[in-house]
């Protein structure tokens, strides 16, 4: 094992942090947003929104993200029509595909878990908020969604770290993140084992702050849960 | 449950297989696959390609049973040290750089570079003349190389990732153009297609046969011809460094398939042209 | 999408296709039966009294579950073979020994699904109430007993719908062993993509067999599910 070349090798990778970061926290936001929407899609009464957002998450979670990842870089790059509009500008930047594939897989997951989070609010809870007079939005905003994020919270800790984890596909499309850069170095020094293990290391930090930050947002969120120690 | 696990360890062991060095009996070489018309894939998942045909031919002579073993592009080199297979014949130049890890055999093959564009795009308008040579750079050359160059300036240039072409635009242009690596050179080639790319440099035998294609009759060379330099000096095995009686037996098949034409006729087979050195 | 491109026979790439949704099917089984395997000693050690023991299982999971998939495959893919030989070596065999891409495909993707499949399985064995072993240790049952009679039946209940998601995991993961070489769906796709210049039309098709593969999967693990769940009371 060449300890100098890994050493080498730390401050180049984390010229790809940026991207990464970017990539994970963008498609992350943007992809809850559109998970609450999808999720109260999926527990509506209407039955083609309802049918929906069924297929919509049953495409995502059921097929690769690099497949999803090759479909809409290589594949809808394809269809002239398109090559010709104004979406164009969009689809031509990889880094716009690899944003665009990720929130997409990200919402499928998140909706999920989000719609977990709400079946788990007890019924008395929404009983006795409508006793009070709310209903709508109010008691969306109030009273639903506050208790199933809090109950979501740990499952989307680990969307979170696979989120993390899953931007290292992006390097397959020409992306420098992490994991493009290490192989660029890879392309130079011929050493794959070393210059992968420190990527590892970089990517096991982050996740490792994540588990922190989610642990401490539990915590915060359920100050009266907290065990005695 | 004992009987499972005991099946489970057999299965792991027997497709654990032993080979040992020095016996040059059976030989393995890795290819991409993906490369053609040097080494590509067929609609019967089949490699074929003027290096395929070769490695049956060099085999043939070597008195060798050979495996070819596909590997992508990126990780060739470290899978040949690591012993995935014992030899490279996936259209790879014979440069400085990789000389410090692995060792070739003499060359069998040398195609020039050239850059790729759109007809429909401004950057056709240079038009396609000429030919440097990188280790010999006189007046005429330099003129070439500098209106490659100013026509480039600010256009996005895509090359397959770990090749010489990378390395030619990182000395040559730098930060004059923005460079885009891809894995494979069919990726390269649908990207230039669709235009995310203005401009693709790679080995003209290999564009020539993606032009030939429906997506690619778009698609023009511009500036000149590039050899030498980083380019390397052609195309040849690629071997680990302490194999050198392999080494010895490879330039002796090549001499072979040389002198009696069979190497000149697989490369005319699949470029259409005689580039076999 | 071009149709004629996935006929069957040496004219089209259907059949290869279809036999690597064979090669992807078969390299999934064998991951998930060595992380099935490995997450037997995860669950044993991280229930262990012993600190180390516990470490070196936490170590493990927490590794694994935390790097990416890829890196773990190109590590055991690039390191596999020599670590394997330095092992070889101490007990006294000194040839060269090379796994297959199928072999490290599997692994790898079997050491991924090992800590997913370790974390349900613990976390199905901590839900077995403790006062059902007090009153099985009560009526004169032993250790075996035990674990045969009261343990498994109920951790594997507790399991199913978890180990039916790491499934459904390992079997999305393995198109990440397309980097060793194994023709699996999405190495074929990638492949065929490159080889006729239509890459919607192969990776739609990819696309497809999956969902197929996770469809199917999810049929029987459900069916399983119910199965287990018979003698279960429900509101």
């Amino acid at each position: 094992m060449n300890y100098e070349l890994m050493i080498e090798t730390f401050p180049k990778l984390l010229v790809g942090l940026n991207i990464t970061i970017q990539l994970v926290s963008i498609s992350l936001f943007v992809g809850f947003c559109f998970a609450i929407g999808l999720a109260l899609l999926r527990l509506s009464n209407n039955l083609f929104l309802n049918f929906f957002a069924k297929t919509y998450v049953f495409y995502f979670r059921g097929t690769p993200l690099l497949v999803q990842i090759f479909l809409i870089y290589y594949g809808i790059a394809q269809f002239e029509f398109i090559r010709e509009s104004f979406v164009w500008s969009f689809f031509k930047e990889p880094y716009w595909c690899a944003i665009l594939a990720l929130t997409l897989n990200t919402c499928a997951y998140s909706s999920e878990i989000i719609r977990g989070g709400i079946q788990s609010v007890s019924f008395g809870q929404i009983e006795s908020a409508k006793s009070t007079g709310m209903s709508g939005f109010l008691l969306y905003r109030r009273i639903i969604l506050p208790i199933a994020f809090r109950q979501a919270l740990p499952a989307y800790g680990n969307e979170m770290i696979l989120m993390v984890k899953a931007t290292s596909l992006v390097s397959t499309i020409t992306i420098m993140d992490i994991t493009g850069i290490a192989r660029l170095i890879i392309a130079k020094t011929f050493s794959p084992v070393e210059i992968f293990i420190v990527a590892g290391l970089i990517y096991l930090t982050i996740n490792f702050i994540v588990t922190r930050l989610v642990n401490f947002c539990e915590i915060k969120l359920t100050p009266y849960l907290r065990r005695a120690n | 449950m004992k009987k499972y696990f005991l099946t489970l360890i057999a299965f792991l062991l027997m497709t654990i297989s032993a080979a040992y060095a020095g016996d040059w009996s059976k030989i393995k070489i890795g290819t991409e696959g993906a490369y053609p018309p040097w080494n590509g894939t067929n609609a019967a998942g089949e490699l074929e390609g003027a290096e395929i045909d070769l490695v049956r031919d060099l085999c043939a002579r070597m008195n060798a049973e050979c495996e070819l073993v596909a590997q992508d592009w990126d990780g060739i080199i470290p899978a040949l040290q690591n012993g995935k297979y014992d030899a490279i014949m996936a259209g790879m130049s014979i440069t400085e750089e990789r000389m410090q890890v692995i060792n070739f055999s003499q060359g069998y093959a040398n195609e020039p570079a050239s850059f790729s564009v759109l007809k429909s795009s401004s950057l056709a308008a240079l038009g396609h003349s000429g030919k440097v040579n990188m280790d010999a750079l006189d007046g005429k050359s330099k003129k070439l190389l500098n209106s490659l160059k100013k026509t480039l300036k600010g256009a996005t240039v895509g090359v397959q990732g770990s090749t010489t072409h990378e390395n030619f635009v990182k000395q040559v242009l730098g930060d004059s153009v923005t460079m885009k690596s891809y894995d494979t050179q069919e990726n390269l080639e649908l990207d230039l297609s669709v235009g995310r790319i203005d401009a693709a440099l790679s080995d003209q035998g290999s564009m020539e046969k993606f032009m030939e294609s429906d997506k690619g009759k778009k698609i023009v060379f511009i500036g000149p011809g590039l050899g030498g330099g980083p380019f390397g000096g052609g195309v040849g095995v690629g071997l680990r460094k302490n194999d050198t009686d392999l080494l010895k037996m490879f330039n002796k098949a090549i001499d072979g398939a040389r002198a009696d034409g069979t190497l000149a006729e697989h490369f005319t087979k699949w470029f259409g042209k005689d580039i076999s050195m | 999408m071009d149709l004629e491109l996935l006929v069957l026979g040496d004219e089209g790439w259907g059949d290869e296709m279809l036999r690597a949704a064979l090669v992807t099917l078969m390299v999934s089984l064998t991951a998930m039966g060595i992380g099935l395997f490995i997450s037997i000693f995860g669950t044993l050690s991280k229930l262990s009294n012993k600190f180390y023991v516990r470490l070196i299982a936490d170590v493990y999971t927490t590794i694994v579950r935390g790097i990416p998939e890829l890196l773990v495959i190109y590590l055991l893919f690039f390191g596999g073979s020599n670590a394997v030989m330095s092992v070889a070596k101490l007990f006294g065999y000194h040839g060269y020994i090379e796994l297959n891409a199928f072999v490290i495909g599997a692994i790898a993707i079997g050491a991924i699904s090992g800590a997913y499949s370790t974390e349900v399985i613990r976390g199905a064995f901590l839900a077995v109430p403790r006062g059902q072993i007090d009153a099985a240790k009560s009526v004169g049952m032993n250790k075996f007993v035990i674990f045969a009679r009261i343990l498994i039946p109920q951790v594997l209940r507790y399991a199913l719908p978890g180990l039916g998601n790491v499934w459904q995991l390992t079997l999305k993961d393995t198109a990440l062993i397309m980097v060793t070489g194994l023709v699996e769906i999405m190495r074929q796709a990638h492949i065929a993509s490159g080889s006729t210049y239509s890459p919607f039309t192969f990776y739609i098709t990819a696309a497809l067999l999956y969902l197929i593969l996770t469809t199917a999967s999810n049929t029987i693990f459900n069916s399983a599910e119910n199965w287990a769940n018979k003698g279960v009371r429900r509101a």
